[in-house]
């Protein structure tokens, strides 16, 4: 059984099985929840094809959010990739739009799996359906990387944590970035050792990520963060996949964002006290949104 | 902790605890009620009531009482949903005093005219906690298939239920009283492996002094 303690063993046993970390982490969650393979793996497909119909959902609407501050934004992105006026094409541009679609869908009380969080749910899905569309990767392979994202969540969620409360954003959309480069890696073919690399440099980018939501809602910063997210996700598995290694091993950086999560002030976690929701605009919005409910 | 609770679980934004531990609240009220819902009164705290609008709490909680699930997006339409069903709903802000900060206060009243009132808080990532039932304090999650059972606190209750269940083979996997004083009203909370079916909770309803007995299934 896998203990989920660190990156090293997701690492270690997936290297001494020649084999790659999801599926090394499929048969130890198919023993661990008394499941057979094909179950766990239904389940998790049933997740892939749950994302898929809110990246549709949300590439295409062009509604608002209850507070108006979210809502058609990856519409208005995805006009400007098709038409040739986006600088990143297809794969970078298509991964940002598809980011900010499924994060607008949870503004907008839409239907999605969190990914670890509803407030980062748009990352890891934007980056695995690009590269599966756009790459023409068998969807088997996507729906595998699942299971190395979850694996490397799993670890962070053990070590750190992947609460905005405990942690900042760091630990929502920095995980998010963390597991979609791992995936992004294993579904291009790298090695777990590559993956685990992603992994350690999407985190390290994002370190010290606050949480500051406006009005206290999952909108304002939150939707574009997973935008940045997901770019960030690119990235480092670009980087790792080229043999580009993490100077700091994948353990000592979770442990890092630990430590930055606890010395960072409570008004940077998730309490709307400081950062982008104590902005002259940020209370002043948060002030408009109370009178509306009174 | 496993994969799913990473990748997962699939549910109605945009918050976990203002949105789907909402409407798993809202959901125990509806079950203990047993019934569908004429009118309900829900007082929201804290958190809850600063930013109920935005999380779209209060469509999460009438969701709830329609016995929608999280991931059911018709939780978004749910307050066309229960006019068109003819419930009548009154939200209010209000200090339900120490509690937790996303704490919600929920009165239901049925068709029948039966009614019940419960409280509870959403504590991070879709969890819960019922903490007050018809006033009395009590501590359950809904993690498990719970049997709610009202009664007059005497001697010999917990002996009486627990053998029915252990003639029916059902596993306890825990069991709680909490009572308002000596011989006044109780409530037995018990959590159990197995659903525990209708004529189960029928049989524990014949039981003396025995006056309310639903079975939740796990949330």
């Amino acid at each position: 059984m896998l203990t989920y303690k660190s990156i090293q063993e997701l690492v270690e046993n997936a290297v001494a099985e020649n084999a790659r970390i999801s599926d090394v982490v499929l048969s130890d969650q198919a023993k661990q929840l008394a499941l057979s393979k094909e179950e766990i793996y239904k389940n998790m497909a049933f997740n892939f094809a749950v994302m898929k119909e809110s990246i549709a959902a949300g590439m295409n609407s062009q509604s608002k959010s209850h507070s108006g501050l979210s809502g058609g934004d990856a519409y208005k992105l995805r006009q400007a990739m098709d038409s040739n006026r986006s600088i990143g094409g297809r794969i970078f541009t298509g991964v940002l739009a598809r980011a900010l679609a499924v994060s607008e869908m949870n503004a907008c009380m839409g239907r999605i799996v969190a990914a670890p969080t509803a407030g980062s749910c748009g990352i890891l899905p934007a980056v695995l359906v690009t590269i599966m569309e756009e790459k023409k990767i068998p969807e088997e392979k996507a729906i595998m990387s699942l299971f190395t994202a979850a694996g490397i969540g799993m670890v962070i969620a053990n070590k750190a944590t992947i609460s905005g409360a405990e942690g900042g954003c760091q630990a929502e959309c920095g995980s998010a970035s963390a597991m979609a480069a791992a995936a992004a890696v294993e579904m291009l073919g790298g090695s777990p050792y590559e993956a685990a690399n992603a992994c350690a440099i999407a985190i390290k980018n994002t370190l010290g990520l606050v949480c500051d939501p406006v009005a206290g809602l999952v909108e304002v910063p939150c939707v574009k963060r997973n935008a940045a997210g997901a770019a960030n996700a690119l990235t480092a598995a670009e980087l790792a996949l080229a043999g580009i290694k993490s100077v700091i091993p994948p353990d000592e950086v979770i442990d890092a964002m630990k430590s930055v999560g606890v010395s960072m002030p409570y008004t940077l976690k998730e309490t709307a006290k400081g950062g982008l929701a104590a902005t002259p605009t940020g209370k002043s919005i948060a002030n408009n949104f109370k009178k509306g409910i009174k | 902790m496993n994969i799913f609770d990473i990748i997962g679980p699939v549910m109605i934004g945009p918050s976990s605890s203002h949105t789907a531990g909402a409407i798993r609240i809202a959901r125990v009220a509806r079950m203990l009620l047993g019934e569908e819902v004429a009118k309900a009164l829900i007082k929201l705290h804290g958190s809850f009531a600063e930013t109920y609008l935005g999380h779209g709490t209060d469509k999460a909680i009438i969701g709830g009482l329609l016995n929608f699930d999280t991931d059911d997006i018709r939780i978004r339409d749910s307050i066309q949903l229960a006019e068109e069903a003819g419930m009548q709903y009154t939200f209010e802000t209000t200090d339900l005093g120490e509690v937790h900060p996303n704490t919600a206060y929920i009165e239901v009243t049925g068709r029948s005219g039966r009614s019940i009132s419960v409280m509870g808080s959403s504590i991070g990532g879709g969890n819960i906690v019922i903490t007050r039932i018809n006033g009395l304090e009590v501590e359950f999650t809904g993690q498990y298939h719970t049997l709610v059972i009202q009664h007059r606190d005497k001697p010999g209750m917990v002996a009486r239920v627990s053998g029915i269940l252990s003639g029916s083979s059902i596993n306890i996997a825990s069991m709680k009283v909490y009572r308002t004083s000596r011989g006044g009203n109780a409530i037995m909370v018990i959590e159990t492996d197995d659903y525990v079916d209708g004529n189960i909770s029928e049989i524990i309803k014949q039981i003396p002094d025995i006056f309310e007995a639903t079975s939740l299934h796990k949330l």
